[in-house]
């Protein structure tokens, strides 16, 4: 990182930094609490000779996606909960063609129409079920302004080092909230790889990009692929932090995204009070650090998931840890921020269980 | 320093969301930690909108506060919504132009400036924000005074120099009365 600290608002960050990692295409459909990351590009693509194209809907904007990643260019799109839910089948076709783009959901409360505030509810979604067919996205989660800043600038290099898409997974805290970044260096933009169709000169093979394959032996055959890709992101690229922990604490939250800065502030009050907590944060929400939760419930046999959901996470951590570590879990819906003093509340809980 | 956290609230338009940048961006030139956080309806004007800017030493961790040390309210809903939640001993600062003399609780530093009147007396009736915040730097010392003028100033370079010279009078004139107010 280099540069001065400069004010930003998350989701003008999220756009300036996708622009710095030489995105020049954007497609979108507008939807709070994420208008800012258009109303960014719709300024800053002309002046970097880029293309910023509103669509009449999220299900355009998705396939605008697709033409605009078929030429091997680094394309986005952002969008809020409602707006992924219907870019669902785009992003699957996204999957089954095997190409890059960076799709950023700045979530809000749900289900439905929901309300225009910060939750949480989608980590099923992009983990698990969003689209059809047999798929896996790769999901980025970061806790502050600065750390979307980094993760969209890696955001790109993974979708085209596994020609998969990736999903930067945030809240509307995060988009609406100013905090202090330091942006990167721009890169120039990268040159279009060799399978990218983009007209066929006679000295060129032909490329065809598509997810058809109406054989199913064929379609097995590709989906087997599309699996050794995902078995190699899981061997390479799960990311967790784990906080707090070196002293080998009882209790650990498990939180992720904005909720994990806030339960930083309230294990640190914890701590002070004599209650030995750790933090255990997901970066990625797939492929999921296992290895590092494992780790961090050596020494703890209380796990407390804190989200702004119903329970998304914990399926996760329960998934990883089984019947042998008590995994507790609260949470707020809706919209609502769980607040420091509630989670210490939360923490002390924990301790009085012990 | 430890954290500092402030809500500011009144009706859209009335110009929170731009004092609360003020703010941040001052304590960051001054190599703070800082956040701010808007929330309002859907309207831009007129519906009511508060913003919450925290200012510590140390990485911020929630930038949502439910109790804040500090609050400006700028109308009457503000303040029937933002008094009761006050941390105790903390500062409010309100707009007596548009606020009633009210009974506010006894555990709280109340400080009332006409921001309006001063705002319109200073040159522009639009900087009661300004005053407002004058007002309450005078009582908070988050960040230097100096800083504060000059981000107003680099806020309205290259628009009307009469404008923003008239919000930095604002902004002098909400310290002058806040500091009489004591």
């Amino acid at each position: 990182m280099t540069g001065e600290r400069q004010l930003f608002k998350g989701a003008e960050a999220i756009a300036e930094a996708a622009i710095r990692a030489g995105c020049r295409h954007f497609f979108g459909y507008p939807i709070t609490p994420q208008n800012e990351i258009p109303e960014y590009m719709a300024k800053r693509m002309p002046e970097v000779g880029g293309t910023y194209l509103q669509a009449e809907s999220e299900l355009a904007s998705i396939h605008m996606v697709f033409g605009g990643a078929s030429t091997g260019a680094r394309v986005m799109t952002s969008s809020s909960s409602p707006g992924l839910s219907l870019m669902a089948e785009g992003a699957s076709y996204l999957v089954g063609a095997e190409l890059p783009a960076v799709i950023v959901n700045i979530m809000r409360g749900g289900p439905g129409l929901g309300d225009i505030a910060p939750a949480q509810g989608d980590w099923a979604m992009m983990t698990r079920g969003w689209g059809h067919g047999d798929k896996r996205y790769l999901v980025l989660c970061p806790s502050t302004v600065q750390e979307a800043v980094e993760l969209m600038a890696q955001a790109f290099d993974l979708a085209e080092k596994y020609r998969n898409p990736v999903v930067l997974l945030g809240d509307g805290l995060l988009g609406q909230m100013m905090e202090p970044v330091v942006f990167p260096e721009a890169i120039a933009v990268p040159d279009p790889p060799g399978w990218a169709a983009r007209g066929k000169p006679k000295d060129r093979r032909r490329v065809i990009i598509r997810s058809l394959y109406l054989d199913p032996a064929q379609l097995e055959t590709h989906v087997d692929g599309l699996f050794a890709k995902f078995a190699a992101m899981e061997r390479d690229e799960p990311r967790a932090e784990s906080w707090c922990c070196q002293d080998r604490p009882p209790v650990v939250v498990c939180a992720f995204g904005t909720v994990a800065r806030i339960a930083r502030t309230a294990i640190a009050q914890a701590r002070a009070e004599g209650l030995p907590v750790g933090l255990w944060r997901p970066i990625t929400a797939w492929p999921f650090a296992a290895p590092s939760l494992r780790e961090v419930a050596r020494h703890a046999n209380r796990l407390l998931c804190i989200e702004m959901s119903k329970g998304q996470l914990v399926d996760d951590v329960r998934a990883v840890l089984g019947p042998d570590h008590a995994v507790a879990f609260w949470g707020r819906a809706g919209g609502v921020v769980p607040t420091v003093e509630d989670m210490l509340a939360q923490i002390r809980a924990q301790f009085a269980q012990a | 320093m430890a954290q500092h956290d402030v809500v500011m609230a009144g009706f859209g338009g009335q110009g929170l969301m731009a004092i609360g940048k003020l703010l941040a961006k001052a304590a960051m030139c001054e190599g703070r930690h800082v956040t701010w956080l808007p929330s309002y309806g859907p309207e831009m004007r007129g519906g009511t909108a508060n913003c919450v800017v925290v200012v510590d030493d140390a990485p911020i961790g929630s930038p949502f506060v439910q109790h804040a040390q500090a609050a400006l309210v700028m109308n009457r809903p503000s303040f029937d919504k933002f008094a009761p939640l006050l941390a105790p001993g903390g500062t409010i600062v309100v707009n007596g132009s548009l606020v009633d003399d009210l009974p506010v609780r006894s555990d709280v530093r109340v400080v009332r400036i006409a921001a309006n009147d001063l705002a319109a007396r200073a040159g522009s009736a639009k900087a009661a924000n300004m005053a407002m915040l004058g007002a309450y730097l005078a009582h908070c010392p988050v960040v230097r005074h100096d800083t504060v003028r000059d981000h107003i100033a680099a806020a309205f370079a290259g628009k009307n120099s009469a404008v923003g010279e008239a919000n930095v009078r604002a902004f002098e004139a909400g310290l002058a009365a806040a500091t009489r107010a004591t």
